[in-house]
């Protein structure tokens, strides 16, 4: 979709009025996040926040940190939904539009060329053996990911939360159960453990 | 390849339902892009997913784009497309909308529990990731050292993950994984 309509050109105040952050156009709404996105290997949240919040002031660090809370609580993609509802809060739904298809739109029509060639040359015994060594690295990378998510759960004893956080591993991991049963049965069970444990800290 | 109907539309169910369910973002969602891309549809090998994961975090770019791959492999550009539109659009207009209705203040306690109760949940769904994905990758003993070092460095250093990558690659290239 956004590779054949490019935002539209919008008149920007370019007198830049540079108050304390002149709120960006749409076209640049769209380069900043494409920029953002085609640096960011293994992940847009660091560039993200560095672009947004250090180079271009459009939101101090705490307006980012509340942003990206609520696009983490909610489902799907978290880098996505962040560029919607930055883009929006910015520039109503047209800036939502011009911030998600400059985040989406350089590296799919990167990733699919590649896909194209994997699909012609994936079985060639060289490019085999490259992405053997490239996965191998990978999931390193996500075990990362994953301790360092951990640690504050594990600094502060959260018990219970580790107890869920093995559930789910072996539900989904070993038995291989669909995302949807056990998100009904664990969401609703680490709920009311969150509600019941506030309570309790706060009575 | 496609039981029923027109593969776009599978696409397009398959990712706009899961991108709603996809509590913790992209690599939470991998154990079920899995289930459903290998066990369930038979769209590619366990070995293929492999592949394409490790394409996904070779490209610049927000995770979610491994969709992009699983949808060229189902069905050529049109089918890349539909995936990742799928599995972006629905939650962003959600976002959209959720923003809209709190504000900028936020006032409700409930996003922070929610949030709360979520974390060990998103946590274990990728460690699933890890555990799947590494019981298709690590066949080998070097492979399996090659991983561990990986986390180790990528958890104790801030160095750019893409190194370890093309660290991976040539070793791959070499032959020695």
């Amino acid at each position: 979709m956004p590779l054949d309509s490019p935002p539209a050109a919008v008149p920007e105040p370019d007198l830049s009025t540079s108050v304390i952050r002149s709120p960006p156009g749409l076209l640049e709404l769209f380069l900043a996040f494409a920029k953002m996105s085609l640096a960011g290997f293994g992940g847009v949240l660091y560039w993200a926040r560095r672009g947004i919040v250090d180079q271009h002031h459009w939101m101090t660090a705490d307006e980012f940190n509340e942003t990206y809370a609520l696009c983490h609580f909610l489902p799907g993609p978290n880098i996505v939904n962040l560029s919607m509802v930055f883009g929006s809060r910015i520039r109503g739904i047209a800036g939502g539009v011009a911030a998600f298809a400059g985040l989406l739109a350089p590296p799919t029509a990167i990733i699919t060329i590649l896909a194209a060639l994997y699909a012609r040359y994936g079985e060639i015994d060289a490019l085999r053996r490259i992405l053997a060594g490239v996965s191998c690295a990978a999931v390193g990378l996500l075990i990362a990911t994953v301790l360092r998510m951990m640690t504050p759960l594990i600094k502060r004893r959260d018990v219970i939360g580790l107890v869920l956080l093995v559930a789910v591993l072996v539900a989904i991991g070993l038995a291989r159960l669909p995302l949807q049963t056990v998100l009904l049965v664990a969401i609703p069970i680490s709920l009311a453990v969150t509600v019941y444990m506030r309570r309790r800290i706060s009575a | 390849m496609n039981p029923d109907g027109n593969p776009i539309w599978t696409l397009i169910w398959t990712f706009g339902l899961m991108s709603l369910f996809a509590v913790g973002g992209a690599n939470a969602a991998i154990p079920e892009m899995h289930r459903i891309a290998v066990d369930v549809r038979h769209w590619m090998t366990d070995k293929q997913f492999a592949d394409i994961f490790a394409i996904s975090q070779l490209t610049p770019g927000p995770n979610v784009l491994i969709v992009t791959l699983i949808g060229y492999a189902v069905a050529g550009v049109a089918g890349a497309l539909a995936a990742t539109l799928a599995m972006c659009v629905p939650t962003a207009a959600l976002a959209y909308y959720v923003s809209g209705l709190l504000g900028r203040s936020g006032h409700s306690r409930w996003p922070s529990i929610i949030q709360a109760a979520l974390v060990p949940l998103s946590i274990g769904l990728m460690a699933a990731s890890g555990l799947i994905l590494a019981q298709t990758t690590d066949r080998s003993v070097v492979a399996i050292v090659m991983t561990v070092a990986t986390a180790m460095l990528a958890f104790a250093t801030r160095l750019n993950p893409f190194w370890m990558l093309l660290a991976g690659g040539l070793l791959g290239f070499a032959g020695v994984i």
